[in-house]
């Protein structure tokens, strides 16, 4: 029995959630004496108003679709994972390697290498887990974050040790070579005529992003593959009464979920920062927990909740710099935002569900 | 009629779920120091109408009377203070307490424990001594067996002062004689004054303890009466609206080549306790083979093992072939391709995604048949064609397989794991429990298509705690008691009592004039359960 119209769940139970932790919000703007209804104006100005905005606001949105389509596609296979942000480092250690190492001719043919690496590198860091999983029996929420860690350690090292350009202080790599680096968004639109602030970090990742979410659609819920990931998820018994193999399923759903996680490097390492630097991901990894939870663990939810969190990430750091308001109260206005669509989610849900069914009656 | 008022009465219940009216203006008198059956089908409503009576959901319309009082029943709190006790289908025990601290558990009285156990204890004694109700109270939960629990859900009920005691299907996990006894304790209670009201699906127990019986239908009450005046075919017709068939409708089987042939099955489980102690058995083509026995004996296990669920020692064939117990074709998809089919027991936790649409489920074991695939994507149309197909051959209502498979009553749910693994067409059905939960009607669709596809030259594993299923179903019948098997008869040769004291552990001399063939084949299996 439907309790209330599909839309109902995946509509207006996320807006109704938002809008109370906006409220909630802007109580606590309230209360540190600034004016709430001044701030989401600043907010949305900065974030939504001009296209040097939306520049930045899209390139968070693209991190953020990446690391959320993985922890969604885990989710898929009632698995959870929590190590995006180790994922999407090590990803960028396969960019900067793809990028440091060959002379590249052009950025296309980059771009395809340096996505391939990111892929790998991104996924080797999950299958880790995944098999002492599936083998061993240790909880991937669990290793998954003591491996955010060791890939913390790791970068830490390469960089100082290893990538560090000789004579150099910064933990970080060399640049790489001008012909790895991607055209912005601002270089594709005014080549075809469209003006777009230059000097904004969104770039062709964006496209790849947008393809991944359609790839993940097909993935999920029209291959075979998708098909028994989501039965394993869905009941563990029934799969195995299918002969669904639980080893292999966790093995290749953690691979695609890293994988996807790592792919984010392509966006902020060879994209954006054009280099390797330390703690490069900058927690992406753990946003797109929230990402994920929001968007229902569907890729259309997924994208569009990334730019709702690009929006906030933006927004956030344009209050940070045109008011007293801190910093940190944008991580709490995030915090808010995660806690209402994913931990309270069944607060709003009982209550609208309660009208639905008092509306279906009236109708009877 | 009676100048007394009634323990319990409902007037003009009703209570919707959305669109679907589960009670629709329900009213039942139940006099004091009788025991009242409701009966139905699963879905009628039985278990709606008793939550409302329990507190768990609030009717829409209509009150209920307790001793002649309108008693609002808002939460179980009201309902325990009204003296209404309950006995669930699935036990609310902690496993891991003993009977004492189960009793006591939600009635404690003060911060410190101590007294209230003291008293407990007191008061169990008086109970055990009134009503028959002996139970260890220092014996842990996990320790006793499940006709042990349900005395304790009982007492529990008691202890908190219940003049009314309500069991829903309470039958299902007991033995025949396990049953027996709880009839008898059920006729101690209604001698010392108290009220009780039953609730089955099972005609026999009506018959057997029941004063009156009412028999609801779609959320109606179709007909109360007194069950001295009623019969089982009568009581049938009134809960399914049409006369059906009790006993199935077949000719002798007519085995040919051997299918299934098992020797020494044994299985450990996690726990390194043995689930299975060496079983051997066969199927022949064209015969159902049905397995009595109480449920935890080692049953699911066996279908487990030839299910490829669960790995085991021993060893199994097929039409000649040896089957993989251990190894890397040790899973369900690789018995699929040896033509073993599985309509697992537990359907709603194995043999379906409740969370998929219906369709989708069409495929489930088989989604890498080429038939359901289309290059990299699986062919949704296929899919969705052959699922109406099914749906129509095999009569699932709704007919509709874009609804999720949890939307389908327990009946037409089996009708989808049925229609999935029969129209296979596989040399070896596994059948595991293929009416539990299931209205009657569907019962006897279950049951022709089971013979069916016997007829068609196929070999049935059949796998029920129903003894009556079992008896009606099987051309031979085997019992399982303890992981071992306590001997084979035939359904011609034997009654529920015999079979029901295999069942229990206590095999029956080798007197009887069992099947010669029947002999031949079990020479070791005997052997070894003695």
């Amino acid at each position: 029995m439907q309790t209330m119209p599909k839309w109902a769940d995946i509509v207006l139970i996320p807006v109704i959630n938002l809008l109370l932790a906006f409220i909630i919000s802007g109580f606590v703007i309230l209360a540190i004496g600034e004016d709430p209804i001044a701030a989401v104006g600043l907010m949305v100005e900065g974030a939504l108003g001009s296209s040097y905005g939306w520049g930045f606001t899209l390139y968070y949105a693209t991190n953020f679709i990446f690391t959320g389509l993985a922890v969604a596609v885990a989710f898929h296979a009632a698995l959870f994972n929590i190590g995006g942000e180790g994922q999407a480092a090590l990803g960028g250690l396969g960019v900067a390697l793809v990028c440091l190492m060959i002379p590249w001719p052009h950025w296309t043919v980059a771009l395809v290498a340096a996505s391939v690496g990111a892929t790998l590198f991104g996924a080797l860091w999950a299958i880790i887990p995944a098999y002492l999983q599936a083998k061993r029996g240790s909880h991937v929420v669990i290793t998954t974050i003591m491996f955010n860690f060791i890939a913390a350690a790791l970068l830490n090292y390469v960089l100082v040790n290893i990538l560090r350009p000789k004579g150099t202080m910064d933990p970080a790599s060399a640049k790489f070579a001008e012909a790895t680096h991607l055209p912005t968004i601002s270089d594709m639109l005014n080549a075809v005529g469209i003006p777009f602030a230059a000097r904004t970090p969104a770039n062709i990742t964006l496209i790849i992003a947008l393809l991944a979410c359609v790839a993940v659609y097909y993935l999920i819920w029209r291959t075979k593959l998708g098909y028994q990931i989501r039965a394993f998820g869905k009941s563990q018994a029934a799969a195995k009464y299918a002969g669904i193999s639980s080893v292999k399923i966790i093995m290749v759903t953690m691979a695609i979920s890293g994988g996807l996680a790592g792919l984010m490097a392509i966006n902020n390492v060879m994209g954006e920062a054009e280099r390797l630097v330390l703690n490069s991901v900058e927690g992406a990894g753990f946003i797109g927990i929230a990402v994920a939870l929001m968007g229902r663990s569907h890729p259309f939810g997924v994208l569009l909740a990334s730019i709702l969190f690009g929006f906030l990430y933006q927004g956030g750091a344009e209050l940070a710099l045109w008011t007293t308001i801190p910093r940190d109260l944008v991580v709490v206005i995030q915090a808010l935002v995660i806690l209402f669509t994913g931990a309270l989610d069944g607060m709003v849900r009982a209550p609208v569900e309660r009208v639905f069914l008092m509306m279906r009656k009236k109708e009877a | 009629m009676n100048e007394q008022a009634p323990a319990i009465e409902l007037k003009g219940i009703s209570k919707a779920f959305g669109p679907v009216q589960a009670n629709k203006d329900i009213s039942i008198r139940v006099m004091p120091g009788t025991i009242h059956g409701i009966i139905g089908e699963n879905g009628a409503g039985k278990s709606t109408l008793m939550s409302i009576l329990y507190g768990f959901y609030k009717a829409d319309a209509g009150a209920v009377f307790i001793s002649g009082q309108k008693t609002a029943i808002p939460d179980s709190q009201a309902a325990i203070a009204a003296g209404i006790g309950m006995v669930f289908q699935h036990f609310k025990l902690v496993e891991n307490f003993t009977v004492l601290e189960n009793v006591v558990l939600g009635a404690e009285s003060g911060a410190r424990l101590g007294p209230s156990l003291a008293k407990a204890r007191k008061e169990l004694t008086q109970l055990a001594a009134d009503y028959e109700l002996n139970v260890d109270p220092d014996a842990l939960i996990e320790n006793i067996g499940v006709g042990m629990q349900q005395r304790v859900e009982i007492l529990k009920a008691l202890y908190r002062q219940a003049d009314i005691l309500i069991l829903d299907e309470p039958t299902g996990v007991l033995t025949p004689a396990e049953a027996d006894h709880l009839f008898r304790i059920l006729e101690g209670l209604k001698a010392q004054g108290k009220t009780i009201i039953l609730i089955t699906h099972k005609l026999r127990e009506i018959m057997e303890v029941t004063d009156t019986v009412s028999v609801m239908r779609r959320g109606e009450m179709t007909a109360t009466v007194k069950t001295s005046e009623t019969s089982p075919a009568e009581l049938a017709e009134l809960m399914v609206g049409r006369k059906v068939l009790l006993r199935v409708d077949k000719v002798p089987a007519q085995p040919k080549d051997m299918v299934l042939e098992v020797d020494n099955l044994e299985v450990i489980d996690d726990k390194g306790v043995k689930r299975l102690k060496g079983i051997s058995l066969n199927v022949r083509a064209g015969e159902i083979l049905g397995i009595a026995g109480v449920s935890g004996n080692g049953q699911s296990e066996l279908l487990e093992v030839l299910g490829g669920i669960q790995s085991a020692t021993g060893r199994v064939k097929l039409n000649g072939q040896d089957i993989d117990l251990t190894g890397k074709h040790s899973d369900g998809r690789s018995r699929r391709k040896r033509g073993i089919a599985h309509v697992p027991e537990d359907r709603q936790r194995e043999g379906l995604i409740m969370d998929f649409k219906a369709w989708e489920n069409v495929a489930f074991g088989y989604h890498h048949e080429e038939e359901y695939n289309a290059g990299l994507l699986m062919d949704q149309a296929a899919i969705k064609d052959d699922a109406a197909g099914k749906f129509t051959r095999f009569d699932v209502r709704p007919d509709n397989p874009m609804l999720e498979a949890k939307n389908f009553s327990g009946g037409n749910q089996q009708k989808i794991v049925l229609a999935r693994e029969i129209e296979r067409n596989p040399d070896l059905l596994l059948v595991g429990q293929p009416t539990r939960g299931v209205d009657i009607g569907a019962i006897e669709f279950i049951h022709q298509r089971i013979v069916e596809l016997r007829d068609a030259g196929k070999a049935i594993l059949l796998v029920s705690v129903e003894l009556e299923e079992i008896l009606s179903l099987s051309d031979r019948i085997a019992v399982i008691f303890d992981g071992q098997m306590m001997g084979e008869k035939l359904p011609n040769d034997t009654d529920e009592k015999e079979l029901g004291l295999m069942m229990a552990g206590m095999t029956k001399e080798p007197d009887g004039p069992v099947h010669e063939a029947v002999e031949a084949q079990l020479a070791h299996v005997d052997g070894e359960a003695k």
